[in-house]
C-alpha cells in the first residue's frame, strides 16, 4: 500500500499516523505539503489530526480550500482511499467530501482521553480487520467532536450502513455517557457511499504499540495495508 | 512623549541609584527609549538583580551537563548523542491579570526558550498554584489557565504530560503559573545565542510586532496593587497556530547551516534578544526598527523596542544562505525580514526614520547592571509540633484526605490536555510518579516531573528546598529513571523584606545541599519575585523541574497496582505529622517542622528502588508524599483498580501517625517476591518492611475496616468536577 | 468600504455555547432571559466602492468560507 499524509499548516499528528502506517506496511508514507496539488501515485491519502490555520473561524475550514484538496476530492472521485481523522474529519466534511459537521463538544471543554468504539461494519477497508460489533479503545483529543447532521442525513447515513463507529461503554453500551461530545446518534466516524472515505475523530494511530498503552488502533491500518496490498 | 528626568525613570521602575549610574555610563540624559533599554534590562526580572549572588552558589556542573544557567535553556546528555534541553518559567503576573492568555502565553514563551536552541519540544508540564478554593475569584483563574494552558499546548502539538496543582489563601491575589517545557535535539546541532561575524545579517521573524505587554518584564517585577486589573491592555495575547509554524520552520532552518545565532523574543522583546545576542557574542548590533514587521501604524521606537509581541524570534543569519531562509520562512508564511547587522561597535544602535533613537554601550549595560546583596534574616526554626491525637479514626481521614483539593483527582484539569500526541507518551499524567515520554525512533525514554511543597519551605525553607529537589529525583526514580538535572523557579514575595530573602536564601541553601547530594545539578531556571498582594507574600515555592532518562522505556513502571503482589514499604517511618496534609484537613492546623530530609537515605533507598525496578523486580512504585502512607498506597489502588489488605502499624508509632505521617525517602514497592526484595533491602543497609498483599476490589486496613476502590474512586474524583462544571 | 458579516448557527442546530451562557445569566440573577444564541461578527474592510457589489462580494465570501452552511447562516450588512 502507498500511503500519502497531508501537511496543512498548524497539522500536528502527521508524524504519530506516520509511525502508524509505517507499522503497518513497513514503509514510510509519502507527506505531501498543502500547497501541492499532485498527490503522485498513492493508494491512501490521510488527512491528519491537528489544528489547521489554528482552528481560526471554523475547524478545517480554511483547509478545506487549499490547493490540494482539489487533488484529493479527485482522488475520492476516481473512488480512492481516504483516511480523515480528528482534524482531518473536520477538513473532510467542509469539503464536503463526507456529510454532516463537527461542532464545539457539548460540554465546551477540550476532551482528552481514551474513549471505547463500536465497529458498526466489518467488511471495509478499515474495518476489515475488526469483528462487527467489536469494541476498542482509542484516544481522542479535540475540541470540537460533536458530530451534527440534518435528521435526513443522520437517517441515511444509518440505513445506508455508513455509520463507521460510534461512542460506546467498555461493555459495549451505547450511551449518554460513552458520549462525551454530545455526537449525534454517538457517531464517532462514518463513510462515504462507497466505503471508501472514512472519517473519524479519535485516534487509532495513538494506539498502535503495547508501551503507549495497547495496540487496539493496529486492526485499522494492518487492515487497510491488507486490502490495498499492491 | 515625557521629558526624561528621576521622575520618569522611577516611573519605569528604576530606582534613584540606577539613574545615576545610567547617567554615568551614557555621560548624557538618555533619550526616552535609551531610558526603556535600561529600565528593562535592569528590571528584576531580566538582571536577576536580587537573586544572583545566590544563584551563583548552586550546583551547575555535571559530566553530563552540556550547557548549564546562562543559555536560553539547560542541555544535558541523555546518551546516543542526544541532548535533553529544558528549563521552566513562570507567568504569574500575566495569569493573574488575564488567566487565559497569561498562561498560554507562558507555554508558548517556554517552547520558545527550548526550540531556540534546536530542539523539537516532546513534553510540556506545569506547576500551578491558586488561591482559596471557596473564592469566585479562584475559580475563574482555574479555569482560564487550564483553559489558556490546554488552548496553547493543544494547538502547538506538544503533549501535556505532567505537573502539580496546590491551593492555599496566600495565592488568592496572586496565582503561580510556572510552564516547563522538554525538547530533544542532537548534540552537535545545538544553537545558541551568542552573535557573532560582523556584518551578517540580523533577522526578524514569527508574527508581527504589535503595542502588546509593553513593560511586561517591569510588571513582572513588582508587587500587585488594587489597580493591576487596569493594567489589562498591556497583557500580550499568544497565537499557537504561528508559533506552530515557528516551531517547524526554525527546525527546518536549523537544519542548513544558515543560523549564527537564534534567541527568542520573550520578555522585554527586541531589546532584551538583541542586547543579549550582540553582549555574548562580545560584538555590537545596529537595528534599523523602519524594516520591523509591524502589526499597528506609527508605532514608536520606544513601543518596537520594549513590545512583547509573541511568537518573534530574532536571527543572526549566514549572509551566503540568507535566500534558503527566506525560502523557508515563505513557505510557512511567516514574516522574515532583515532589520540590523551586526557591527564591532560593541555598542547597541537603534535607528528608527533616519533618527538614532538608542546608542548604548553593550559593556556597561551588562556588568553595571545592579546587583543587590539584599539584607536577609533566617526564618526562625519551628517549634516541633508535639503530640498530637487522632479525632475521627484512619478509614475516615483517608476518604477526607483524598478528596481535598490538593489531592483530589486532577483527572478534570489533564483531560483538558492533549497528553498523547506525538505518540510517545508512554506513562501519561497519573499513570506514575513521574510522567515518561519515549524519543521517536528510540527505546530510550525521559522522565519528567514538577515538585513543591510549599507548605514545607514555609516552615523551614532550607528543608522545604531540599526536599522539593528530594521529591523530584524520588518521582524520577519511581519510574526507574536515573534523574540528571533539575530546571528551578523561584517563586517568593517581595525581596526587599528581610525575612523574604531569608526564604529565598535558606530554600537556595538547601536546594544546593540536595543537588550535590543527589548528583543532580540545576541547568536552568527563572526567578520571580514580588509575589505579594497588598502586601502579604506567598507561600515561598522554589517549584522543581526534574529530568531523567530511562535507557529503554519498557522499564518504566508505573503507580497502578496489580492484583497478588507483596506490598513492600521502603524508608523509615517515625510518623512525621508536622506540617501534614493530615494535620491540615483533620485539625485544621498548619503547625510543627516538615519532616525531616536526610539526604544520605534518599540517595540509598533511591538507588536501591531503582536497582530493583531496571532488574524487573517491580510491578508497580510510587513515592510516598503528601497525605502519607495510606495516601499512597490508596492512590495505587486506584490508578490499578485493584484492593489491597494491609498489615498493622509497627508498635512505637502511633497508627495514625504511621499511616499519615509524611517522613521522607520512602517508596511503596509492588512485587511479585517479597522476600528477595526484603533481603536485597537488607543486603543494601536499606529499611524496608512487608506491608500487605494486592487482591480484591476493597483497601482492608490493619483493623479489618473496608473501604472498596470504588468509594475511594468516588470521593478522590468528586472535587474538581463539582467545583467546577457547575456553572 | 465595510462589509459586516454576521454568523448565526442555524435555527434548530443545539448552541451549547448559547445554553451555558443562559444557564450562567440565571445564576446571576438574570431574570427573563429566554434561548441565547452565540455568533460571529466578521468585519471586512472592502476596496470596492458600489454597495450593491461589495454586497454581492461578502456573501460569495459568506458562503465560501465565512460560514458552513451546513450547519450555519449569515447576513451581510454593508456600512
Amino acid at each position: 500500500m502507498r500511503a500519502a499524509i497531508v501537511v496543512f499548516p498548524g497539522i500536528n499528528r502527521e508524524r504519530d499516523m506516520a509511525i502508524a502506517l509505517e507499522r503497518a506496511t513497513g514503509r514510510k508514507p509519502r507527506m505531501i505539503w498543502h500547497k501541492e496539488t499532485d498527490l503522485g501515485g498513492t493508494d491512501l491519502v490521510v488527512l491528519p489530526g491537528g489544528f489547521s490555520y489554528g482552528d481560526y473561524l471554523r475547524c478545517g475550514a480554511m483547509a478545506s480550500l487549499s490547493p490540494v484538496m482539489t487533488a484529493v476530492k479527485a482522488h475520492a472521485a476516481r473512488g480512492g482511499y481516504v483516511l480523515a481523522v480528528c482534524n482531518g474529519f473536520q477538513i473532510v466534511t467542509e469539503a464536503g467530501l463526507l456529510p454532516g459537521a463537527l461542532l464545539r463538544n457539548a460540554g465546551l471543554r477540550f476532551l482528552s482521553m481514551d474513549c471505547h468504539l463500536r465497529v458498526e461494519r466489518a467488511d471495509t477497508a478499515f474495518t476489515g480487520q475488526y469483528r462487527k460489533g467489536q469494541i476498542f479503545r482509542a484516544p481522542m483529543a479535540h475540541g470540537d467532536g460533536n458530530y451534527t447532521a440534518s435528521p435526513e442525513d443522520l437517517d441515511r447515513l444509518e440505513g445506508e450502513g455508513l455509520v463507521a463507529f460510534r461512542y460506546a461503554e467498555a461493555d459495549g453500551a451505547i450511551s449518554d455517557k460513552a458520549n462525551r461530545n454530545g455526537s449525534a446518534r454517538n457517531i464517532a466516524g462514518i463513510f462515504s457511499p462507497n466505503l471508501r472515505v472514512c472519517g473519524l475523530m479519535p485516534h487509532p494511530e495513538n494506539l498502535v504499540d503495547p508501551l503507549m498503552g495497547g495496540t487496539d488502533g493496529k486492526p485499522l491500518f494492518d487492515g487497510l495495508a491488507a486490502a490495498l496490498a499492491a | 512623549m515625557k521629558p526624561v528626568n528621576q521622575a520618569l525613570a522611577a516611573e519605569f521602575g528604576l530606582s534613584a541609584d540606577e539613574y545615576q549610574r545610567v547617567l554615568d555610563i551614557m555621560g548624557r540624559t538618555p533619550s526616552f527609549t535609551e531610558l526603556g533599554v535600561f529600565s528593562v534590562m535592569w528590571s528584576e526580572h531580566c538582571s536577576y538583580k536580587s537573586s544572583r549572588v545566590w544563584l551563583k552558589t548552586l550546583p551547575t556542573k555535571a559530566a553530563w551537563v552540556i550547557h548549564g544557567p546562562g543559555e536560553n535553556a539547560g542541555v544535558v546528555d541523555i546518551g546516543e548523542g542526544l541532548a535533553a534541553i529544558f528549563k521552566m518559567e513562570s507567568h504569574n503576573h500575566p495569569s493573574f491579570i488575564e488567566p487565559y492568555q497569561g498562561a498560554a502565553t507562558g507555554v508558548g514563551g517556554i517552547l520558545r526558550d527550548v526550540f531556540t536552541m534546536g530542539a523539537r519540544p516532546i513534553a510540556n508540564l506545569n506547576a500551578l498554584r491558586f488561591g482559596d478554593p471557596k473564592l469566585a475569584k479562584t475559580k475563574s483563574v482555574v479555569d482560564g489557565c487550564v483553559r489558556g494552558i490546554g488552548g496553547y499546548g493543544n494547538c502547538v502539538g506538544v503533549p501535556t504530560v505532567g505537573g502539580e496543582v496546590n491551593f492555599h489563601p496566600s495565592y488568592n491575589g496572586n496565582p503561580l503559573v510556572n510552564a516547563m517545557t522538554v525538547g530533544i535535539a542532537d548534540q552537535d546541532k545545538i544553537f545558541l545565542s551568542a552573535a557573532a561575524g560582523i556584518g551578517n545579517p540580523v533577522v526578524y521573524v514569527g508574527s508581527k510586532t504589535g503595542r502588546d505587554g509593553i513593560h511586561g518584564a517591569t510588571m513582572a517585577s513588582t508587587e500587585f496593587d488594587a489597580d493591576s486589573e487596569s493594567k489589562r491592555p498591556t497583557v500580550q495575547v499568544g497565537d499557537p497556530f504561528v508559533e506552530k509554524l515557528l516551531i517547524e520552520a526554525c527546525l527546518e532552518l536549523m537544519a542548513t547551516d544558515a543560523i549564527v545565532a537564534i534567541q527568542d523574543m520573550g520578555a522585554a522583546g527586541l531589546t532584551s534578544s538583541s542586547v543579549e545576542m550582540a553582549g555574548k557574542g562580545g560584538v555590537g548590533i545596529e537595528l534599523i526598527l523602519d524594516d520591523v514587521p509591524q502589526r499597528e501604524p506609527n508605532m514608536s521606537a520606544y513601543e518596537m523596542m520594549l513590545s512583547e509581541s509573541q511568537e518573534r524570534m530574532l536571527i543572526v543569519i549566514d549572509p551566503a544562505r540568507e535566500d534558503i531562509a527566506r525560502a523557508i520562512f515563505d513557505k510557512w508564511d511567516l514574516d522574515f525580514a532583515v532589520i540590523g547587522h551586526i557591527t564591532d561597535t560593541g555598542r547597541i544602535v537603534v535607528k528608527h526614520k533616519g533618527v538614532v533613537e538608542a546608542d548604548i554601550p553593550l559593556d556597561p549595560l551588562a556588568e553595571q547592571a545592579p546587583l543587590y546583596e539584599r539584607p536577609w534574616v533566617a526564618t526562625p526554626k519551628p517549634a516541633p509540633l508535639g503530640d498530637v491525637t487522632d479525632p475521627v479514626g484512619i478509614a475516615p481521614a483517608l476518604l477526607k484526605l483524598i478528596g481535598c483539593p490538593d489531592l483530589a483527582s486532577r483527572a478534570w484539569i489533564t483531560d483538558q490536555y492533549d497528553s498523547t500526541v506525538g505518540g510517545q507518551t508512554v506513562k501519561r499524567p497519573g499513570a506514575a510518579d513521574a510522567a515518561v515520554v519515549r524519543i521517536e525512533g528510540r527505546k530510550r525514554a525521559l522522565a519528567i516531573t514538577t515538585d513543591c511543597t510549599p507548605r514545607y519551605v514555609q516552615a523551614d525553607p532550607e528543608m522545604g528546598g531540599a526536599q522539593a529537589v528530594a521529591e523530584t529525583w524520588r518521582n524520577i526514580t519511581a519510574v526507574g529513571a536515573l534523574p540528571l538535572a533539575i530546571t528551578d523557579n523561584m517563586n517568593f514575595g517581595n525581596p526587599q523584606k528581610p525575612e523574604i530573602m531569608g526564604q529565598f536564601v535558606g530554600a537556595i541553601k538547601g536546594m544546593a545541599a540536595a543537588c550535590i547530594a543527589l548528583d543532580y545539578p540545576v541547568v536552568s531556571g527563572n526567578v520571580s519575585l514580588y509575589n505579594e498582594t497588598e502586601g502579604k507574600g506567598i507561600l515561598p515555592t522554589p517549584a522543581i523541574g526534574g529530568l531523567g532518562v530511562l535507557e529503554d522505556a519498557a522499564h518504566a513502571v508505573g503507580l497502578g497496582l496489580k492484583p497478588g503482589l507483596s506490598l513492600v514499604l521502603v524508608g523509615e517511618t517515625q510518623g512525621e505529622l508536622g506540617q501534614s496534609l493530615w494535620l491540615r484537613e483533620i485539625l485544621g492546623r498548619e503547625e510543627g517542622a516538615p519532616p525531616p530530609v536526610d539526604l544520605a537515605a534518599e540517595r540509598r533507598n533511591g538507588d536501591f528502588v531503582r536497582g530493583q525496578i531496571l532488574a524487573g523486580k517491580v510491578a508497580a512504585c510510587h513515592d510516598v508524599a503528601d497525605g502519607g502512607l495510606l495516601v499512597a498506597v490508596a492512590e495505587m489502588a486506584m490508578a490499578g483498580d485493584v484492593g489491597a489488605t494491609l498489615t498493622a502499624a509497627p508498635s512505637g508509632v502511633a497508627a495514625h501517625a504511621y499511616w499519615f505521617g509524611e517522613d521522607q525517602a520512602r517508596y511503596v514497592i509492588a512485587t511479585a517476591d517479597a522476600e528477595a526484595l526484603l533481603a536485597a533491602a537488607t543486603k543494601a543497609g536499606v529499611p524496608a518492611i512487608l506491608l500487605g498483599h494486592s487482591g480484591g476490589s476493597g483497601l482492608t486496613l490493619a483493623d479489618g475496616t473496608t473501604i472498596s476502590v470504588a468509594e475511594l474512586v468516588r470521593e478522590n474524583a468528586r472535587f474538581f468536577p463539582e467545583w467546577m462544571d457547575v456553572p | 468600504m465595510k462589509a459586516i458579516v454576521t454568523v448565526m448557527l442555524k435555527n434548530g442546530v443545539l448552541d451549547p455555547q448559547g445554553k451555558a451562557i443562559g444557564h450562567a445569566l440565571g445564576t446571576l440573577g438574570f431574570e427573563g432571559v429566554g434561548e441565547v444564541r452565540v455568533g460571529k461578527r466578521i468585519e471586512l474592510e472592502l476596496a470596492e466602492t458600489d454597495p450593491a457589489a461589495a454586497r454581492r462580494a461578502a456573501e460569495e465570501m459568506g458562503r465560501k468560507l465565512l460560514a458552513n452552511m451546513v450547519i450555519e447562516s449569515f447576513t451581510v450588512e454593508i456600512v
